[in-house]
C-alpha cells in the first residue's frame, strides 16, 4: 500500500479542473486498493467498515475509508485496528485476486499511453503527452481513466494531474478518495509550499526530525531556506534534492516497465522467532514465493541473498552467485539454508527474514548446463507442474509438506 | 647428526618431501619435515612428513658422519635448499638447532621435538606394479574430471579399480566422466580391488613419479593399512589416506550406441575452441554444428561479441548441433594425447563421448572415454 494512503482522510472529491497545459504527467492511485477489491465480491460491507489484513501476520493490509475514520491506517498492528474499531469486518487477504484486478487497471493504462510506470500493484504514473491529440486533454484523460477503472474493475481511483511526478503524486493524495486534483504549472509553488516537510519525497522521519530542529516546517521553509544551508545540514544530495522539490522541479521523467533488478520476498514474524526449524520453514516459503514469481516473470537469477533483521533491527544480509541462474525454489531454499546456516546465530531472535534473487536474466534464454544421469522432469518442473496447480486452483494449492498448516483449511481460497 | 650432500639432490629430495605440508597446520609439529641420517652401507639420508592425510618418503644417499634424527620446518628448508648455491651442502646438529652451510651460506634452523611427531603409517603390501610415466599420463587423463567441491567429497576422487590384469581410473564431478583403462602387473593372480583416492594427491604422486621405471601400488586389504593407498618408485615412497563413500555407478552412463559420430585433427579442434570461447562470457556455452564435412564453432549471442570459426570434421550419422562449456570440452581434449579426436553424438541433451584416434580412418581407442555433459541452451 502507498504511504500516501496511510495519510490520507477522506478529502473532498474533486478539485476544480484548473489550467492543464502542459500537465501531462498523472498519478493514478486505486483507492483503498485491497479493500475495494474485497468490496466487489462481498458487496453487502459497501459503506462498512473493512480491515483486510490478518492471518498470523497481523498488520493492517488495507482498510475502508469507514475503517480509516476510526484512525485504522495500513501497517498498523491487528490487535490495534480491532480495539479502535471492534465492529469492523475483518477479511483475510487474497492476493492472486489483487493481481488480477491490477493487471486489469494496468492494461487500462497501456491503452492510453504506452508510458506507464507502474509503482506497486495499485499505483503508477503515466506520461500522456502523446495522447492528448487522440484523447484531449490531460484532466479529460484522468477522468476517462477514472470511469473505466470504475466500470470495467468496479473500484475507483484518485488521480493527480501535474507537470511533474513528484507533484502529480502529491496531487493525487490531495484528491482522494474517488477524486482528481490537477496542479497548474503556474499553480506548483503555491500548491507546494503550504505543505508540511514530510510530504517532501525523500523526507522520512529523520530527516524530518533534522528539518524540525532547523525551524523548517513546512515546503515553503525548505524553499526559502539558501541551499547551502541545506546541503550543509542534510548533506549534498539530500539538500541540493530537497531545495529542488521545494520549487517544484522535479526531473524525472516516465519511464515505462523499469526491468526487475531482483525479486524476492520477506517476512515480519507476528512475534520474534529463535527457533531455527522455524526459521527455515520460513526460508522454505519464501523460496517458494520467490521461485513463483520468478517463473511468473519469466525470470531466472544467479545472487541468492538472504536478509536476517534481528529484534534490535540490526539488519544483516548475505549473498551466495550460483554458477548459473535459477528460478527453482529447491535450489533457492537450498542456497538461502547454507547461507544462514553459515551465521551460526545461536537462537538470536529474528524480527524479520528474507530471500532475494539478483542478476536476473530472461530465463529461456539461461542456459543450463546438464549434469550426467539428469532426469529430463527434474525439480524445476515439478515447480512448473505446482504453478500451473495454484493458476487453476488457488495460490498454495500444492506445495512442500513442510508447509502444510494442519490447523487450517488446506482447501482453495475463495 | 651430520652428513653431506649434493645441492641438487638435497633441494629436490627436501622438495618432493615437504610437497604436501599443510600450510596451516593444525599442530606445529605438522609443519615439520624429519631428517633422518644413517652411517649404514654408504650413508643413507631418509626425509619424510605427514599430515595424517598423506605421508611422504624419500631416501637419498649422502656422506653421513654422524648418524642421528631431527625435526626442521619443511617450507623454510625446502625454500632455503632450492636457493643454494650449486655447492655440496652441509647438515649438522648444534645443541637444539640445526646448521645448514653451503659455501659461504650459513642458516641456523631451529628443531621442532621429535616425540611428539607422529609415526607415518606402515605402507601396505604391494599389490602391483606399472611404469611410472604411463601411470602418471593416465592419472593425469582422469583427475581432471575430478569435483573440486568439497561439498562433495566423493567427487573430489578418483576410483580405482583394479581386476587382475586392468586397473580401471574414473573420476566424474556430475558434468564429466573421463575413465580410463590400463594394463599393469598385479604381484598376485586374481587381484580384485577398489580404492577412491583423493584426486589432487594422486595425480600430484603420479606426476613427481613419472620418470620411475616402476612405480608400485599398495592397496590395503584388510588388517593393517585399511583405509590407505601406498605408491613407490624411485626411492620415493607416499601413502595417502582413502576417501569413503560410494562412488556414483557411471558404467550406465556410457552410452552404449551413438547417433553421429565425428572425427576432428585434435589439435586444430583445441586451437578453435580456445579462440571461439574468447567471447563467450563466464558459463555461456560454445556451440558446435556438425554438417557437410565440417564443424561450425560459434559462441556470443546477438547483444555481445560474438565468434564462429569453420574447420574440417568428418561425419558419420545425423547432423548434430551441440553445445558445451568450452573449458570443460578443453580439458578433455587437452589430454587426449592424439593426432585426432572422435566425438560420439546421440542427442544434443545426451552426454557426447570424446575418444582418441591415431589417424582419420583408424578405429577410435577405447582405453579413454571422456564423456561430456552439454549446456541445454533455452530454458
Amino acid at each position: 500500500m502507498s504511504r500516501s494512503q496511510q495519510l490520507d482522510r477522506p478529502g473532498p472529491p474533486s478539485g476544480p479542473p484548473g489550467d492543464d497545459a502542459g500537465c501531462t504527467v498523472l498519478h493514478i492511485d486505486m483507492d483503498a486498493f485491497y479493500a475495494s477489491v474485497e468490496l466487489i465480491s462481498r458487496p453487502e460491507l459497501k459503506g462498512t467498515p473493512v480491515i483486510v489484513g490478518g492471518g498470523s501476520r497481523s498488520v493492517v493490509l488495507s482498510a475502508t475509508y469507514e475503517a480509516r475514520r476510526f484512525g485504522i491506517h495500513s501497517a498498523m498492528p491487528m490487535t490495534r485496528a480491532r480495539r479502535l474499531c471492534p465492529q469492523a469486518t475483518v477479511v483475510e487477504p487474497s492476493h492472486s485476486r489483487y493481481s488480477q484486478v491490477s493487471a486489469g487497471v494496468m492494461e487500462i493504462f497501456r491503452s492510453v499511453t504506452p508510458l506507464v510506470e507502474p509503482l506497486s500493484l495499485d499505483e503508477a504514473f503515466l506520461d500522456v503527452a502523446g495522447a492528448v491529440r487522440r484523447l484531449g486533454r490531460p484532466s479529460e484523460i484522468g477522468q476517462l481513466i477514472r470511469d473505466r477503472v470504475a466500470d470495467e474493475q468496479g473500484i475507483t481511483c484518485s488521480v493527480g494531474v501535474a507537470t511533474t511526478k513528484f507533484v502529480a503524486k502529491l496531487a493525487s493524495t490531495r484528491s482522494k478518495p474517488d477524486g482528481m486534483l490537477v496542479v497548474p504549472a503556474s499553480g506548483v509553488v503555491a500548491f507546494l509550499h503550504p505543505l508540511p516537510v514530510g510530504a517532501l519525497w525523500g523526507v522520512g522521519e529523520k530527516t524530518e526530525k533534522e528539518l524540525t530542529r532547523l525551524g523548517l516546517h513546512t515546503v515553503g521553509d525548505i524553499a526559502h531556506t539558501p541551499r547551502s544551508t541545506l546541503v550543509r545540514a542534510l548533506g549534498q544530495a539530500s539538500g541540493a534534492h530537497l531545495h529542488a522539490l521545494s520549487w517544484g522541479r522535479d526531473e524525472r521523467r516516465v519511464v515505462a516497465h523499469e526491468p526487475d533488478k531482483s525479486i524476492g520476498a520477506e517476512e515480519t514474524f507476528s512475534r520474534d522467532v529463535d527457533d531455527p526449524d522455524v526459521v527455515r520453514r520460513e526460508l522454505l516459503r519464501l523460496a517458494e514465493r520467490t521461485a513463483a514469481r520468478l517463473r511468473t516473470a519469466g525470470l531466472a537469477g544467479r545472487t541468492v541473498s538472504v536478509k536476517i533483521r534481528f529484534a534490535d533491527f540490526t539488519t544483516i544480509t548475505r549473498a551466495r552467485t550460483l554458477s548459473e541462474p535459477t528460478d527453482v525454489a529447491a535450489v533457492l531454499y537450498a542456497t538461502a539454508r547454507q547461507l544462514y546456516e553459515a551465521l551460526g546465530l545461536d537462537r538470536a531472535r529474528l524480527r524479520l527474514v528474507g530471500i532475494r534473487v539478483e542478476g536476473l536474466v530472461e530465463s529461456e534464454s539461461a542456459p543450463h548446463q546438464l549434469l550426467l544421469g539428469e532426469r529430463a522432469q527434474g525439480r524445476r518442473e515439478v515447480e512448473q507442474a505446482a504453478d500451473r496447480a495454484a493458476r487453476r486452483f488457488g495460490d498454495g494449492t500444492v506445495r512442500p509438506a513442510s508447509l502444510v498448516d494442519p490447523d487450517r483449511s488446506t482447501g482453495p481460497p475463495e | 647428526m651430520r652428513f653431506r650432500v649434493e645441492r641438487d639432490v638435497l633441494a629436490e629430495a627436501v622438495a618432493w618431501a615437504a610437497r604436501s605440508l599443510p600450510a596451516r597446520p593444525p599442530v606445529p609439529v605438522l609443519a615439520g619435515l624429519m631428517l633422518s641420517a644413517d652411517t649404514d652401507a654408504a650413508g643413507r639420508l631418509v626425509l619424510s612428513s605427514f599430515d595424517y592425510e598423506v605421508s611422504a618418503r624419500v631416501e637419498i644417499t649422502a656422506d653421513v658422519t654422524e648418524p642421528g634424527v631431527v625435526l626442521v620446518s619443511g617450507r623454510l628448508l625446502a625454500d632455503i635448499t632450492r636457493s643454494l648455491p650449486a655447492r655440496p651442502v652441509e647438515v649438522a646438529t648444534d645443541g637444539a638447532k640445526v646448521v645448514v652451510t653451503c659455501g659461504s651460506s650459513r642458516f641456523t634452523l631451529l628443531t621442532l621435538p621429535v616425540e611428539d611427531y607422529p609415526t607415518l603409517p606402515e605402507m601396505p603390501g604391494a599389490s602391483g606394479s606399472l611404469r611410472g610415466d604411463l601411470f602418471a599420463a593416465a592419472v593425469g587423463q582422469v583427475s581432471i574430471a575430478a569435483g573440486r567441491d568439497d561439498t562433495l567429497p566423493v567427487l573430489t576422487g578418483v576410483r580405482l579399480e583394479i581386476e587382475a590384469e586392468k586397473i580401471t581410473m574414473a573420476a566424474t564431478d556430475r558434468y564429466r566422466l573421463a575413465v580410463r583403462d590400463l594394463a599393469w602387473t598385479p604381484e598376485q593372480a586374481g587381484l580384485s580391488a577398489i580404492a577412491l583416492v583423493p584426486a589432487r594427491t594422486l595425480a600430484d604422486t603420479a606426476k613427481s613419479l613419472a620418470s620411475a621405471d616402476k612405480v608400485t601400488l599398495a592397496l590395503a586389504s584388510g588388517g593393517t593399512g585399511e583405509g590407505l593407498v601406498g605408491f613407490e618408485g624411485s626411492g620415493r615412497r607416499t601413502t595417502s589416506r582413502l576417501l569413503d563413500g560410494e562412488f556414483p555407478k557411471y558404467k550406465s552412463l556410457l552410452p552404449a550406441e551413438s547417433a553421429s559420430v565425428a572425427t576432428v585433427e585434435t589439435a586444430g579442434l583445441v586451437e578453435s575452441v580456445r579462440r571461439v570461447a574468447l567471447v563467450a562470457e563466464r558459463n555461456t556455452p560454445i556451440r558446435l554444428s556438425f554438417s557437410g564435412g565440417e564443424v561450425t564453432l560459434e559462441a556470443g549471442s546477438g547483444d555481445e561479441a560474438q565468434a564462429s570459426e569453420s574447420l574440417d570434421a568428418g561425419l558419420t550419422g545425423d547432423d548434430i548441433s551441440i553445445a558445451f562449456n568450452p573449458a570443460y570440452l578443453l580439458d578433455g581434449l587437452g589430454v587426449l594425447d592424439a593426432a585426432y579426436a572422435e566425438l560420439r553424438f546421440t542427442a544434443s541433451t545426451r552426454p557426447a563421448v570424446i575418444a582418441a584416434k591415431d589417424s582419420m580412418d583408424a578405429t577410435a581407442g577405447d582405453d579413454y572415454r571422456y564423456l561430456l555433459m552439454p549446456v541445454r541452451l533455452s530454458g
